[in-house]
């Protein structure tokens, strides 16, 4: 029975909420360490992060596989880990590494999870949801990497859940099946289903989500719409300069408005004012009539904002190379 | 299509084991080495068993063979059959992640371990029955006297032999290793709890020692649930019977709380990184 004022109260909520592993004191690890995050009803929020940043570990407290060390967590207004079974039926999680028994087949997998889900849709419906279902009667161990993926997306699926978890859901997946994954995960989008997924791919975060979390170090470091969180970060102009023209401290570049660095003879330049940038250097390169090998402008994307957070914010884990990527941000 | 709210059709407990049991079924089936542990190794055993025992009884004339011989293959069946052969399975589940994937169902733990249980009980007991049927057709085995006892006997074994099975898939890496991390179980089961040798043919002392054992007390009861006694004193009636089987009782009732305590505290949902 759906609550009337369902509509009002967030499909996700967590509030202050930490994990810790192993001991207290030096020996133990906190992998997540006060994280607040508030998702909607309907909402398709991506979590990135580089690599231990606690995404996986923030998953599984809101998928009540795990109690939280501190703080609360609410799906769906209730506690997933103490309240699992008020909470499972109406969710679908898609874990970072699935299991399902190798020498069971593909129906016969769909028909195990079927019997452990309320309110199944038909196997064959969850299948083809996912493009599998020419190879119901294929056993799992036969299943290429992509395809074990995708069954474990159907699975998920299976239930009709009101909030779906997808723990990196196109890792491993071919362009084409991830263009597909893409197009199904709208698709539940539009119908109303709220989507919580992690992923490394920048363009994925980009190309799917409402609104996004960057963690690191087991906290959210910004939050926001794509377009929020890249506000404010500079565009990316770079080129190549001909051979004869040496190194190009001796050139007589024009002024441009930014940040240049030079890696041999290529050029890169940041700056907050992309097209007066790129007018200015056009203009000069046609005077002087030089060809700008490998030219290319754009504007701030998720993936400089993320590299420029993370290394802003890991003051302690910077590698080496992060500062020369984005000069100083701003 | 309708749009089928998350109430139709609610997943129950009976059917998410039911559903986790036919998959396991189908596994097992599809699983040569477990289906011959489960279904022809302990009939091999049959035979090795009797001839075992009737050169005890040359030594003792006292003993009761019959008894015995059902004793001994009844457990041999439930430690082959049940315990061996669900360390392998949780062993394997866990190795393919399929143990954390259910976890993220709707079934809880205790359904997930009781469910891929399923096939390994029902065939233990059908297993029993049937032998145990043909032992008092052929052996003109006399009534059980207390039939109470002996579901008791079987019924406490096999929860206790699950959660050993539990505990023992928590320190097996593969499932190959389980042949070696069950040895000690098998081997206390098989010679210390009455199946390949009868208490009652070792010295007092080291009897009393083995009748403390955890898989003895489950095994005496079915025996003296059938036989009247558990072959320490003569055979006494229905009523007589519940005495004998007090200690019994109690003692398996224990070591089955331990055992589900020890699989709650060790046992492992996902493999060891």
């Amino acid at each position: 029975m759906k609550n009337s004022s369902s509509g009002e109260q967030p499909a996700i909520e967590v509030h202050g909420l930490q994990r810790r592993y192993g001991p207290a004191g030096s020996a133990g690890f906190d992998a997540v360490r006060g994280l607040d995050l508030t998702i909607r009803r309907g909402e398709l929020f991506a979590l990135l992060g580089t690599n231990g940043a606690g995404k996986t570990s923030t998953m599984e407290l809101i998928e009540g596989l795990a109690a939280p060390t501190a703080g609360t967590v609410r799906v769906l207004g209730h506690d997933p880990h103490r309240e699992r079974a008020v909470v499972r039926p109406r969710i679908g999680i898609m874990l970072q590494e699935g299991g399902f028994p190798s020498d069971l087949t593909v129906a016969e997998t769909g028909r195990t999870w079927a019997g452990l889900t309320s309110g199944a849709r038909p196997v064959d419906e969850a299948l083809d949801l996912v493009g599998l279902l020419d190879r119901r009667g294929v056993r799992v161990k036969q299943l290429s990497g992509g395809e074990r993926r995708r069954l474990d997306l159907a699975m998920a699926l299976l239930g009709r859940p009101e909030v779906l978890f997808l723990d990196e859901p196109s890792t491993g997946l071919d362009p084409q099946a991830r263009a597909a994954v893409w197009r199904l995960v709208r698709e539940l989008r539009t119908q109303g289903t709220t989507v919580l997924l992690t992923t490394h791919y920048l363009e994925e975060a980009e190309e799917l989500a409402d609104r996004l979390a960057i963690m690191h170090q087991g906290r959210v470091v910004t939050s926001g719409t794509v377009a929020e969180v890249i506000a404010g970060r500079p565009s990316r102009i770079s080129f190549e300069l001909p051979e004869r023209y040496g190194r190009y401290e001796d050139l007589a570049l024009p002024r441009l408005d930014g940040e240049i660095r030079a890696d041999g003879r290529r050029i890169t330049l940041h700056t907050a004012r992309l097209q007066a940038a790129l007018t200015e250097l056009l203009g000069w390169a046609a005077h002087h009539e030089i060809a700008l090998g490998g030219l290319d402008a754009r504007s701030a994307s998720l993936e400089e904002a993320f590299l420029a957070i993370a290394a802003e914010a890991g003051d302690t884990t910077t590698p080496a190379a992060a500062p020369a990527l984005i000069g100083s941000a701003r | 299509m309708t749009t089928a709210t998350a109430t139709a059709a609610p997943s129950s407990s009976l059917g998410r084991m039911l559903a986790l049991g036919r998959a396991e079924t189908t596994l097992l089936l599809r699983n040569r080495t477990a289906l011959f542990t489960a279904l022809v190794l302990p009939l091999m055993l049959v035979g090795g068993v009797h001839t075992m025992l009737k050169k005890q009884a040359e030594h003792f004339p006292a003993l009761d063979l019959n008894a015995g011989l059902v004793t001994a293959v009844t457990g041999l069946i439930l430690m082959f059959v049940v315990y061996y052969n669900l360390t392998a399975a949780y062993v394997g589940r866990r190795g393919e992640l399929v143990l954390k994937r259910l976890r993220t169902g709707e079934a809880s733990d205790l359904e997930i371990l009781g469910g891929t249980a399923v096939p390994s009980v029902v065939l233990a007991l059908v297993q029993c029955a049937v032998l145990g049927v043909a032992a008092a057709e052929l052996l003109h085995l006399p009534v059980p006297v207390n039939p109470v006892l002996m579901v008791a006997g079987l019924g406490l074994a096999v929860v206790l032999l699950i959660a050993l099975a539990a505990v023992s898939s928590a320190f097996t890496k593969s499932v190959e290793s389980a042949g070696i991390t069950t040895l000690p179980v098998m081997l206390v089961a098989q010679f210390a709890s009455g199946l390949l040798v009868p208490l009652e043919v070792m010295p007092d002392q080291l009897a009393t020692f083995c009748r403390a054992l955890p898989t003895t007390p489950a095994f005496q009861l079915l025996r003296l649930g059938w036989f009247g006694t558990d072959g320490s004193a003569t055979a006494t009636d229905f009523a007589g019977t519940w005495v004998q089987a007090a200690p019994h009782l109690a003692l398996a009732a224990l070591w089955t709380t331990v055992a589900v305590w020890a699989a709650r505290r060790w046992f492992r949902w996902e493999p060891r990184r």
